[in-house]
């Protein structure tokens, strides 16, 4: 019997009515399509004042002066208050973690003192009765600026002749790694061939359609501060807000109701909302925060903008023999607070070859200050890096050796039998499906059948490509990404299950909702463990007064580890109702079973007593119970894996694209992906999980880029100039799956939200530059603009 | 500061007056004079269609439009379109091929989706793409939405014959 046999026998999922591995539909959608959500944006409070911010204009400046004196006397201006008098309330911070070794930042402060690092940095607040009113005094803040000299260019951030941005950290260098694995020197000096390229990857953002928002109420009667904020982290803002306040965590509550879009932009704590708790605070009154789009581009975190020069060796028989990197990012002027801003290099020297059985690995990666807006994790940090660079190298490699890329794959793709084993960077892999999932995505899109169509069309001038690209994903963190480092980010996460005395089911858990399903997933778990029909569960996220502590959701770990507390507090419960209803109906315990509301005899399946009966004797006529017994229709449990740092699924993409040779556009006509992210609880949730996410990452493999000019300016902060996909232009997108639980919980589910995002871009790029093989051109750079396509071609 | 001018208007069926700031835009208005935070504010200068709402039956930007534009006009929003049951299929289509994440853009995109039905009810899904491309999504790669209008024109139109 196989490990997956014997958990099909055993779990408690394989029941009679099991939601699991079904698409239900999310409960509370109505909600949302009726216009009845609840975003920050929508919370209006008594006495509510609105703060804007005054931002810096320019990317690295003194605050020579600054008057608010007419701004103050601007109709319905409550405050005018700088940077320094906030740092009154408001102590600043430093965006380190211990276990990033050397990483290096400065104190920041929610509104800039004397200096600031970048364009669009708080300078100073205006605090009114409404939006409109605190904008127009906004503007009658006089700032008087010296600017500073700027520091834009990453390439030349660390040359003796650039200006420091900290002098008092001796240089621009944030953070370095490196990482030597096997024996690279000599792998690369006895291979047939060594290929090498220099990507490129455009800094881009999350553009969540509800900007960040924030409602901060300090109620001095009760000494508490309430932030009502759209976060995927509840108890990490806390911990933050009540550092940084001089409170302490029970005196700050957080709840996050509806939350529009969010994507790893909303699980970083930003200057302005800490201003905002701070004003709160110093005002005695609830103080509201919406950012504008302009705010939003200039101070929503970047991420990416890299340039990361690759070399792979390779055999004329296709085995990879090594893959070296190089790696260069920019981040802001600071490192961001609490997660830093050196994770995504980090990421990026962890994954470079992760699906390869390739010893052989060299990294280097440097993290260098800019004055330009701060960068953090936003979805799939560093995968879509990884997987360019490796898969891009991969197929420059084939090309050379004129090796097809499904056969170079078949060859240095990790064994589906290798299990377990590590990667040369030291990922430990449980259990991955690099061929089958192969072997899946190839039938889905019918290769063979493209690879005529392409030949074909290409004898009609039509220049067709096929780009395919492995990834590996990290998902269900452990303490391994934060709580090592010293942050105090959980990693564990807790449900509470409760049957009431109406026979429904209260379910509170510390993982979050901005539309993944985390309700869903809740829903279904605890309802087919318990026996109870989805519609009679509720499930209650979002709120650090109400629910069990834990992580939230992020890095892709709601399902896998939330789901898993889910299930087990569920367990208990339905073992202690059993108890219960034994005593009542004169039974044992192993006897009998919960099937549709009502407690059933095992063997028969007779429903012996229905669970809001049982509920009423419980709460209201406990007196006829046996004596001694007191009924604990409440249960918590909590849940972290702990064998693995990470969970690692794995996947595959596949872009099938035109390009248009006269005038650069790159037409999308079918994506497909096969991923491997373990039990699947609601298939449909996970298939759109992976489709929002490849469109993230065809967003940025074709238009998303925050461009910044000479001076640190960012010249396209507004919806117009700066493209994302639209219907219009995005393809169809099929996905398949690979399933490979993990044994760690007994769930058995990983994450699978940052898969979409990991390879899209790696896929497009090669198939760009496969339809673009017979002009003997390579592109390694991202977005794929018009420009530049045909400048590669010469055209321009 | 310019004066307050005075408006009247109907709001899903219901007569409304108001004395509205003439820079005020009727998101806006809404939103903070009406309650109604059904209508999204995106980006508050018309390309994300999460704002879209019904004026005198044609679909508009509320971010675009000034509340005194809307003086004696009929202004329909998701919670009027969402309580008259025009649109119950279609929400229902969406709900059941999970064609929302976080229903941020929701509202406009069932606003523009029911546009495009009343023009022209048997869609292909390339036509559907392009009705939609105003209408910004960040979370659903648009494939279920465009898999929901379709059922939803399919079982319309085998409901009318």
């Amino acid at each position: 019997m196989t490990a997956s046999d014997e958990r099909q026998v055993l779990s408690v999922l394989d029941r009679p009515n099991s939601y699991i591995g079904k698409s239900v539909p999310r409960p509370n959608l109505d909600r949302l399509m009726q216009g009845r959500g609840q975003y920050v944006s929508d919370i209006v409070l008594p006495r509510m004042a609105h703060v804007v911010f005054v931002r810096s204009p320019h990317a690295h400046a003194r605050i020579a002066a600054l008057d608010g004196t007419a701004a103050k006397a601007m109709p319905g201006v409550i405050a005018v208050v700088t940077g320094r008098e906030l740092a009154g309330v408001v102590s600043p911070w430093v965006g380190v973690l211990s276990h990033l070794k050397g990483l290096k930042s400065a104190p920041q402060h929610a509104i800039a003192v004397d200096r600031a690092c970048w364009q669009g940095e708080a300078v100073a607040a205006v605090v009114a009765s409404s939006r409109a009113l605190a904008e127009d005094a906004a503007e009658m803040v006089a700032v008087t600026y010296e600017e500073l000299p700027v520091v834009t260019d990453m390439r030349t951030a660390l040359d003796p002749e650039t200006s420091v941005i900290h002098p008092e950290l001796g240089d621009n260098l944030a953070f370095e790694r490196n990482l030597d694995a096997g024996a690279v020197d000599q792998a690369f000096a006895e291979a047939d061939e060594v290929v090498e390229a220099e990507f490129v990857f455009g800094r881009h953002t999350g553009v969540t359609l509800e900007a960040r928002a924030v409602v901060a109420d300090w109620n001095a009667g009760e000494a508490r501060l309430t932030i009502y904020q759209g976060t995927q982290a509840p108890h990490m803002v806390q911990n933050i807000a009540a550092r940084h306040l001089g409170l302490t965590e029970a005196q700050v509550r957080v709840v996050c109701k509806d939350v529009g879009g969010s994507f790893g932009i909303k699980v970083h704590i930003y200057a302005d909302e800490m201003a905002t708790y701070g004003l709160a605070k110093m005002l005695r009154r609830p103080v509201k925060f919406v950012a504008d789009r302009v705010e939003s581009f200039n101070t929503d975190i970047h991420a990416r903008d890299h340039v990361c020069k690759g070399r792979i060796a390779v055999n004329r028989d296709g085995a990879i023999k090594a893959f070296a990197i190089d790696d260069l990012t920019a981040i802001g002027p600071y490192s961001m607070y609490p997660r830093t801003s050196a994770i995504e290099a980090n990421q990026v020297v962890n994954l470079v070859g992760g699906p390869y059985a390739t010893p052989n690995y060299r990294a280097r990666a440097r993290v260098v200050f800019q004055n330009k807006n701060v960068t953090c994790q936003y979805r799939a940090v560093g995968h879509p890096i990884a997987c360019s660079v490796t898969e891009g190298l991969v197929d420059l490699a084939a090309q050379r050796i004129g090796m097809d890329p499904v056969a170079i794959r078949r060859r240095n793709l990790i064994r589906d039998d290798a299990y377990p084993c590590a990667s040369p960077s030291g990922l430990r892999f449980e259990a991955l499906s690099h061929h089958a999932a192969l072997d899946r995505i190839l039938a889905m899109m019918d290769y063979e059948g493209l690879r005529a169509e392409q030949t074909r069309l290409r004898q009609q001038g039509i220049h067709r490509g096929i780009g395919l690209a492995s990834f590996i994903e990290v998902t269900n963190p452990g303490a391994a990404f934060y709580g090592v480092g010293g942050a105090r980010i959980s990693s564990q996460d807790g449900v509470t299950v409760r049957l009431d005395a109406s026979g429904a089911v209260i379910a509170h858990t510390s993982i979050t909702e901005q539309g993944q399903g985390s309700e869903s997933l809740t829903a279904q778990i605890v309802g087919s463990v318990l026996g109870v029909s989805m519609d009679r569960v509720r499930v209650v996220l979002g709120d650090t007064d109400a629910t069990p502590y834990g992580g939230g959701t992020w890095a892709s770990r709601g399902a896998g580890i939330g789901g898993e507390a889910a299930l087990q507090s569920a367990k208990v419960l339905r073992d202690n109702i059993l108890v219960v209803a034994a005593a009542i109906l004169q039974a044992r315990p192993g006897d009998l079973d919960i099937v549709d509301n009502a407690v059933v005899d095992a063997t028969s399946g007779e429903r012996r007593i229905e669970l809001n009966e049982l509920a009423r004797v419980v709460y209201f006529r406990p007196d006829t119970l046996p004596p001694g017994l007191q009924p604990e229709l409440v249960a918590t449990r909590h849940f972290v894996p702990r064998d693995y740092p990470f969970a690692f699924t794995n996947g595959i993409q596949a872009a099938w694209i035109e390009v248009d040779t006269a005038t650069g556009f790159i037409k999308l006509l079918r994506h497909w992906v096969v991923e491997d992210c373990g039990t699947l609880i609601n298939p449909q949730l996970v298939d759109e999980q992976i489709r929002g996410g490849v469109v993230q990452g065809l967003g940025a493999a074709l238009f998303e880029h925050c461009i910044y000019d000479e001076r640190g300016q960012l010249t396209n902060a507004n919806m117009a100039d700066y493209l994302v996909p639209m219907a219009g232009e995005m393809p169809d997108i099929d996905v398949g799956h690979v399933v490979s639980p993990t044994l760690e919980s007994e769930l058995g589910a990983k994450g699978a939200g940052e898969a979409g995002t990991a390879g899209a871009a790696a896929a497009v790029a090669n198939a760009v530059n496969d339809a673009l093989a017979s002009f003997g051109v390579t592109i390694t750079e991202i977005p794929l603009t018009p420009r530049l396509v045909l400048s590669a071609l010469g055209q321009i | 500061m310019i004066a307050a001018i005075a408006i009247a208007l109907t709001v899903n069926g219901e007569p409304v007056t108001a004395e509205v700031k003439p820079r005020l835009n009727l998101a806006d208005f809404l939103r903070d004079d009406l309650g109604l935070t059904g209508t999204h504010v995106g980006c508050e200068h018309g390309v994300c269609g999460a704002c879209t709402v019904r004026l005198d039956g044609a679909i508009v930007r509320a971010c675009l439009t000034l509340a005194v534009q809307a003086d004696g006009s009929a202004v329909e929003t998701i919670e009027g379109l969402s309580d008259s049951g025009e649109i119950a299929d279609l929400q229902n289509a969406f709900r059941d091929r999970n064609a929302l994440q976080c229903g941020y853009c929701t509202p406009g995109m069932l606003i523009t989706a029911q546009d495009l039905l009343r023009q022209k009810p048997q869609p292909d899904r390339a036509e559907i793409r392009e009705h939609l491309a105003g209408n910004y999504c960040r979370c659903t790669g648009y494939h279920a939405i465009i898999d929901a209008v379709e059922s939803t024109a399919r079982a319309r139109t085998e409901r009318a014959t």
